[in-house]
């Protein structure tokens, strides 16, 4: 198992290597002068001359690869060209509410679609499985910023029952920060819902057609224990994974969902920044998102075991 | 068994109309989706200018002059839409054909050259590790904003899992005996995988290029309306929807009518894609 892991994490490290290039690369093969680009339309050949040798463009190019990795490595993501503050330190301030916000999207994604799948699953091809099915559909179709705005404008313009826009920091209260969070937890769930609730489903049907559920029923368990501790157990595998895959989507989501919603986020940092074309910002966001996306697709191979004893490494 | 006989009037017509009944999502999505199409290739003769505007009109709500209203230049939200579904549909299909050819190339090469494989697959690996619309914001950025650099920028983050498809699928057909018997008598290695290969990885393809038209034309939209995808002049329904942000609370239709259309265009091409991945690979259940 630690071999395993060592491995595992021994691997991640190709693959960060060729983000790092890759978002490295992205500035330098562009056509035309990195510098010009980032310094912007408008700017004279002083500021252009100025923009490059801070960045250290005017070195040869792997020696500026080397420097980028061996900053990245010590934690440095850069400095932000407008702001003159370390990107890390911009990444911290706006952590919290991006991570609110993915952790509630989770928490209602995971609570409403497992249900759904599994109730889809036990009462295939009824009713209920149908409307199951119909939502999962619709769930992928429907964009992030279509259900935002329909939210809003239900529950926060013509109900009342919650802020328009806006977040509150938890510093100022949990029940303050939930509601702030709501809408937007929902609006960006329905995707991720709509994905686990058709895998859940899936592999349920797939689970409950084998030999020990029926010997199960047999024995005389009733339906909910043989739903959840027969079935949803060993049907957890999929599901695992696919929450995994969905990362991408909730962080593509967020990005969305933050702006509709107008949360100081990461998303928005990300945003702003290539509007402005803070290019030290995009470039240390995407590689801390794809960190993000590795590790949380490494820690999933590992619940692998924890869901079946069986899978060993 | 009783709407079978009604329509048995010939056996070519049951068999149409069978293959309607298994197959409805296939029959409803290109439906949609021909209806779409339509609607955007005759754009000019049922819709006005999508960027006419007329200052006295401004923010005006859905009305039989403007069936979806107006937005805060004036402009007739609906003839906006009618352009719109022209770009949507053209990222859609331009996206799906590069990501799929260039997936299928690469695809190709790294599952039958096996020295390929290891270097492509990484650089595939980090590509696929970056959330796609970071990464087609972060291209289309570095370049001048046009309609082909946003179509470009889309179908890059698309390519790894096509490679990865057609990849796994020349691995699995490789080993086959008829692919050693080629290789004994003789075969050119570039009939091998023309002609024996290639045909293998058809079906999966086209139920990868229905998703990767689906997500492109949401990701386009994403793009747009963060403000970092298609020009602003070019009435996208994401730049349709960027612009209608401000107004929301006053003029939420210019929101509603390209997200809804948005939401009918995805939907049909999914409802096709799971159609099709169903008629086409029968190894995957019908339950999905």
């Amino acid at each position: 198992m630690t071999a395993y892991i060592v491995r595992r994490l021994l691997a991640t490290i190709p693959v960060m290597i060729v983000v790092a290039l890759f978002v490295f690369l992205l500035l330098h093969l562009t056509p035309g002068d990195p510098a010009a680009v980032i310094a912007g339309d408008d700017a004279s050949p002083a500021d252009i001359e100025g923009v490059r040798r801070k960045l250290g463009l005017d070195r040869p190019i792997w020696e500026q690869f080397g420097i980028y990795v061996m900053n990245l490595l010590r934690g440095d993501l850069g400095t932000s060209i407008f702001s003159n503050l370390p990107v890390m330190t911009l990444v911290k301030q706006r952590l919290e509410p991006s991570l609110v916000l993915a952790v509630s999207t989770l928490v209602v994604a995971i609570t409403v679609a497992i249900p759904m799948g599994v109730i889809a699953a036990w009462k295939a091809r009824t009713l209920v499985d149908r409307v199951v099915m119909g939502f999962s559909v619709l769930g992928f179709a429907v964009p992030v910023f279509l259900v935002g705005y329909l939210l809003i404008y239900v529950f926060a313009i013509e109900l009342r029952w919650l802020p328009v826009q806006g977040y509150k920091p938890l510093s100022q209260g949990v029940w303050q920060t939930l509601r702030s969070i709501t809408l937007p937890a929902i609006a960006l769930g329905m995707v991720y819902t709509a994905l686990i609730a058709r895998i859940t489903r899936a592999s349920m049907l797939e689970v409950l057609s084998e030999d020990y559920i029926r010997t199960a029923r047999a024995k005389g368990v009733a339906t909910p224990g043989v739903l959840l501790h027969h079935a949803l157990k060993n049907a957890a595998v999929p599901i695992v994974t696919v929450i995994g895959i969905g990362l991408t989507l909730l962080i593509s989501g967020v990005v969305l969902t933050e702006t509709v919603f107008n949360i100081p986020g990461l998303g928005r940092l990300t945003v702003d920044a290539i509007l402005k074309r803070d290019y030290p910002i995009v470039q240390g966001l995407i590689i801390l998102f794809a960190a993000v996306k590795v590790l949380v697709n490494l820690l999933i191979d590992i619940s692998y075991t924890f869901f079946d004893p069986r899978i060993r490494y | 068994m009783a709407a079978l006989s009604e329509a048995a009037s010939t056996a070519l017509a049951t068999r149409r109309f069978d293959w309607i009944r298994r197959n409805p999502t296939i029959v409803i999505g290109a439906l949609i989706l021909g209806l779409l199409a339509t609607l955007a290739l005759i754009a000019p003769w049922i819709a006005d200018d999508p960027l006419g505007f007329d200052p006295l009109e401004r923010l005006r709500r859905p009305s039989a002059e403007f069936p979806f209203g107006t937005d805060e230049f004036g402009r007739d939200v609906y003839s906006r839409v009618v352009y719109g579904a022209r770009i949507s549909l053209a990222v859609g299909i331009s996206v799906a054909t590069i990501a799929t050819a260039a997936g299928l190339f690469i695809g190709v090469l790294c599952g039958y050259f096996r020295k390929v494989d290891n270097v492509v697959m990484r650089v595939m690996d980090g590509l696929m590790a970056i959330p796609p619309i970071l990464l087609a914001i972060a291209l289309i950025t570095l370049m001048k904003a046009s309609l082909t650099i946003v179509i470009i920028a889309i179908s890059i983050p698309e390519i790894p899992r096509v490679v990865r498809l057609v990849r796994s699928v020349v691995l699995q057909v490789r080993g086959l005996p008829y692919i050693e018997a080629a290789i004994a008598s003789g075969t050119r290695t570039r009939t091998i995988m023309t002609r024996h290969i290639l045909p293998n990885t058809l079906a999966p393809l086209i139920v990868q290029a229905t998703y990767a038209c689906a997500s492109a034309i949401l990701t386009e939209a994403g793009l747009s309306f963060l403000g970092a995808g298609t020009p602003p002049e070019i009435p996208s329904w994401g730049n349709v929807i960027s612009l209608g942000r401000t107004y929301f609370q006053i003029a939420p239709w210019i929101i509603f009518f390209p997200g809804v259309m948005l939401a009918i265009t995805v939907l049909a091409i999914n409802l096709m894609g799971d159609g099709l991945r169903d008629t086409l690979d029968p190894r995957i259940a019908r339950r999905m």
